[in-house]
């Protein structure tokens, strides 16, 4: 747990992204990108890209191998496909933050819950048009496996996986520093079907700082 | 640990001994089974699976990890694609833990462990890496970085304390250790026997590794794969979609 020194009021950028939208914005080196579970229990899920080379992109496997670690908190560099450091977490208020529960899928929705469930909305729905509003020319291939900012998934010293209730709560937040131009897309996600969101999806703020 | 169920026939339909860094890419046909021997003891097979036939959909750790409330691969669990199907069946397995998070070796990791041991100095026995191994094979089916996934590590066991720390456990498999995959969808196999990341093993050392094709019988409505979980008899449905609408 690591607060930051900085003050909200401060940030060049702030928006609220509401519950179920994708937000896709650039991060500038040395710039500072907090994110803010408002109400609790909200899993922002997120993609980070080098901004001028979007086939180098956020790794799960290479961060967890990097750190020899399965959770993401202060301190953690979050490693690219071509092993290069894309951000470093330099702040943390919630504690532990999650790789590899991935983003829901429709598809998804059909194999884990009932294959009535394909209309529901999903993050890899969000991601499509998250990676579009950002470059039309990238899609699927471009999206793997994610970081569930604010998202519970231990894991037992047996190897069970289990979705937890969140250790998240109102005003939590995380906050991260650029080390290269970086394009981050997130999914605030629409999960009802799960304990992920408290089954009561909410908004996310992310605010921005230029270098100090 | 379950017992080895051998439901394919003892002829393979192709055989090959990977030896080195061996790497090795194909298509193999839904219904066939790729069995996997570690013939030394200690080996890792990073693995990644795409559907052959549109390769955009692929293997997914997510999926496959949350779909079946597991942490690592073992009979009889199966490999989700990220489609809410299934790519592979672990219908036998003697080794019962293979790694799902850890990811491969690259070129940095590999000299720093071992030192740099070139083509120019070694010839035919320099140091690879797992990444440039995958993206070497990716690229003969004209896939690239942009298809670069988080890889299963068979063979491999690593295991996670409650704060999230990762040890590998080195012995883990013994010469003679086994997994078989059933191709559930006609799947491009993409795989190399480079040493696994957290291997602490100071040496360069990639395990000979054989590789047999074998057909095998479909799934049986009982089959103890697909009725491992409802959310693998739901995936099985949805293979099964998938091909009677290309049929």
């Amino acid at each position: 747990m690591t607060r930051s020194p900085v003050e909200p009021g401060t940030a060049g950028y702030r928006l609220v992204v509401p519950a179920g939208e994708p937000w896709t914005h650039e991060i500038k080196r040395g710039q500072v990108l907090r994110l803010v579970d408002l109400e609790g229990n909200q899993a922002a899920d997120t993609l980070f890209y080098d901004a001028h080379d979007p086939a180098n992109r956020y790794s799960a496997t290479d961060t967890i191998r990097a750190q020899a670690a399965l959770y993401l908190t202060t301190g953690t560099q979050l490693m690219s496909t071509a092993g290069e450091v894309l951000l470093t977490i330099v702040a943390d208020t919630c504690g532990r933050h999650d790789t590899l529960g991935g983003a829901c899928s429709r598809e998804s929705n059909t194999m884990r819950y009932a294959l009535d469930k394909e209309y529901m909305h999903a993050c890899r729905d969000s991601f499509i048009c998250g990676v579009h509003a950002w470059r039309p020319d990238l899609g699927k291939r471009d999206i793997t496996a994610n970081i569930n900012f604010f998202m519970n998934v231990p894991v037992t010293p047996d190897g069970q996986l289990t979705f937890a209730d969140g250790v998240s709560a109102p005003g939590c937040y995380v906050e991260l520093r650029a080390e290269r131009d970086v394009v981050c897309v997130l999914s605030n996600c629409p999960q009802l079907n799960n304990p992920c969101n408290a089954y009561n999806p909410t908004p996310i703020e992310v605010l921005i700082w230029d270098p100090a | 640990m379950e017992p080895v169920i051998d439901n394919a026939p003892a002829a393979p339909l192709y055989s090959k001994t990977l030896t080195h860094a061996g790497m090795w890419s194909g298509v193999i046909s839904r219904g066939k089974t790729l069995r996997l021997t570690d013939l030394e003891g200690g080996a890792n097979v990073g693995l990644m699976l795409y559907n052959a036939d549109v390769t955009v959909e692929r293997y997914n750790l997510a999926d496959t990890l949350k779909g079946q409330h597991i942490f690592y691969l073992r009979h009889p669990y199966c490999l989700h694609s990220d489609m809410g199907r299934v790519l592979a069946s672990i219908t036998a397995d003697t080794a019962g833990w293979h790694d799902t998070v850890c990811g491969a070796t690259d070129a940095k990791l590999v000299a720093a462990k071992y030192g740099a041991f070139n083509y120019q100095t070694g010839r035919n026995d320099f140091y690879r890496n797992g990444r440039d191994c995958f993206l070497i094979e990716l690229a003969k089916w004209g896939l690239g970085p942009r298809d670069l996934i988080p890889n299963v590590n068979l063979f491999a066991k690593v295991v996670a304390d409650e704060a999230g720390k990762l040890s590998f456990v080195p012995g883990h498999t013994k010469a003679g250790a086994r997994v078989d995959l059933r191709l559930e969808m006609n799947t491009l196999v993409v795989l190399n026997t480079c040493q696994h990341p957290l291997d602490p093993e100071p040496h360069y050392r990639p395990r000979y590794v054989r590789l047999d094709v074998l057909a095998s019988a479909p799934p049986a409505a009982n089959d103890v794969c697909r009725r491992s979980r409802p959310e693998n008899e739901r995936a099985f449905l949805n293979t099964e979609n998938y091909y009677a609408l290309r049929a």
